[in-house]
């Protein structure tokens, strides 16, 4: 199969490690799945949440339906189609399941994209070798930020 | 007949339906006889043992029927290059002792039976073994010669001529006595979440099979078919190395071809298919 995630995580993260106001993937407050206040202290970009979601570090099509996105071939079917997600979902619910879904639905198959403990057998990206050093969340804090702006434009209703 | 979810198809639900109702592509109702002659039992009630699934399937179900086209002639089958390679290697001698495989057992017919029970526990060994195990340990001690890679391409393919005449006898591997611990050991690495995307076997191949995942029709993962020849690299893969591939793709530190956490998988992964029939050398994409 092809890779769900790959991408320059790391050199994102770096990048946006230096802001200030981020929140470090420990330190997110989830209030009944939800977080509050934005990850990166910056508002979301929905152009670059739009890239975010075919492939390279989100890759949420791989799973997700999005009409939106009919122009990219592929999309998978075991998660349920995003379109109207944010007629079903506040700004504070999407960045906290974009963020770590487990905590919305316990035992999703959704992967967690702003964690970075309690793996196992955690890898070196897709080579198979383990994982050496610190370790950076599948998305930066600003990239779920753009990821949520771009949901909140699916609207149906 | 029912088709399997094609791109095409898929893309015309999706723009006239608005998403809404994609139905999952569960197997095709297709059914598989290799030459003509050997009916090939591709879906069956799952074993006892199995908690979560009441029908086992083949992967070959899963598949386009272009894909499938290729499994049902040996003349089409591309594995077939390898697995000749192979049965002339049976009768060449090899190692200081100067004796081929034939020079114990005989004819390859011989082997008729042995793919469908295997990995099994050894007593002489005291431990589970794989196929490629017992052919690595003729090829050492009783022929004197060098061990072939665990999956490298001359192990691939006596293994597949192995499994070829096999085929048509039910998967009856042994799970309970000496083999149960390794067995309850591959169990558990199954329902394991691993790597950064915490995905475990079950996630996909229990609770996803039918449906999509990118460009990907999931099956159940089942080994009844192996070795595989895959249309994407052109040559004969080995279980241990399609479970390296599957834990790579979670981002996870992948266990070693061979080695002891893989020897219980496949033992686990195995019994899951006990029933179905022996497919070896099958062709997927
Ligand atoms: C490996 C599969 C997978 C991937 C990859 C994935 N998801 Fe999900 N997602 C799910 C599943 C399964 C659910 C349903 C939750 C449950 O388990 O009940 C879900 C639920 C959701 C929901 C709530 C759905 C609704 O409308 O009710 C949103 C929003 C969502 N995902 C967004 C995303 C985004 C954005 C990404 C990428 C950054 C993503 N997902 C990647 C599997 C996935
Ligand atoms: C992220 C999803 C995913 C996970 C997790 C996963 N696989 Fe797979 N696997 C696939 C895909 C996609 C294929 C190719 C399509 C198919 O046959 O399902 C595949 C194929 C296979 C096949 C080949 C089946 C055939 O008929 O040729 C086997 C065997 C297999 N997987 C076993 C496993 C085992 C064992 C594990 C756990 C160690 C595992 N997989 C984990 C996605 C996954």
């Amino acid at each position: 199969m092809k890779h769900l995630f790959s991408g320059a995580v790391l050199a994102a993260f770096a990048a946006t490690a230096a802001n200030a106001d981020t929140v470090a993937p420990k330190d997110v407050v989830f209030e009944d799945g939800a977080v509050a206040a934005s990850l990166s202290g910056a508002a979301g970009n929905a152009q670059e949440g739009a890239k975010i979601m075919n492939k390279g570090a989100g890759n949420c099509i791989a799973c997700h339906e999005v009409s939106d996105l009919s122009n990219l071939p592929f999309h998978g079917e075991i998660g349920p189609p995003l379109d109207g997600a944010a007629d079903r979902w506040s700004e504070a619910e999407l960045r906290g399941i974009v963020a770590n879904a487990k905590v919305m639905f316990e035992g999703t198959m959704m992967p967690s994209f702003y964690k970075t403990d309690g793996f196992v057998r955690l890898g070196d990206a897709y080579t198979g070798k383990a994982h050496e050093g610190e370790v950076a969340p599948l998305l930066s804090a600003q990239q779920i930020e753009d990821v949520v702006a771009y949901l909140m434009t699916l609207k149906e209703e | 007949m029912k088709q399997p979810i094609k791109l095409k198809g898929c893309i015309a639900i999706l723009a006239a339906a608005g998403f809404a109702a994609v139905a999952h592509a569960d197997p095709d109702e297709d059914q598989l006889t290799v030459n003509g002659e050997i009916e090939m039992v591709t879906e069956v009630d799952a074993p006892a043992h199995m908690e979560n699934l009441d029908t086992i399937y083949s992967g070959w179900r899963f598949r386009s029927d272009e894909t499938q086209a290729f499994q049902m002639d040996d003349f089409d089958n591309p594995a077939m290059i390898f697995v000749e390679a192979a049965a002339e290697t049976w009768d060449i001698a090899d190692g200081f002792e100067g004796k081929s495989c034939s020079s114990c057992h005989n004819d390859i017919e011989s082997m008729a039976g042995v793919r469908a029970v295997y990995p099994k526990w050894s007593e002489t060994a005291g431990e589970v073994r794989t196929l490629e195990h017992q052919i690595n340990d003729c090829r050492e001690n009783r022929m004197g010669a060098e061990k072939w890679k665990y999956t490298g391409g001359d192990m691939a393919a006596m293994v597949g001529l192995i499994s070829s005449v096999s085929r048509g006898l039910p998967i009856n591997v042994a799970i309970d006595g000496p083999a149960q611990e390794t067995w309850e050991k591959g169990k558990e690495i199954y329902y394991t979440r691993y790597g950064q995307l915490e995905l475990s076997c079950a996630n996909c191949h229990e609770d996803s099979y039918g449906m999509m995942i990118r460009a990907d029709h999931l099956s159940q993962g089942q080994i009844n078919g192996f070795p595989t020849y895959r249309l994407k690299n052109t040559k004969l893969n080995s279980v241990h190395a399609r479970f390296k591939g599957c834990v790579r793709d979670t981002r996870a530190h992948t266990f070693k071809p061979g080695g002891p956490e893989f020897i219980a998988l496949e033992l686990y992964v195995a019994s899951r298919a006990n029933g179905l029939s022996v497919e070896g050398p099958s062709v997927r994409n």
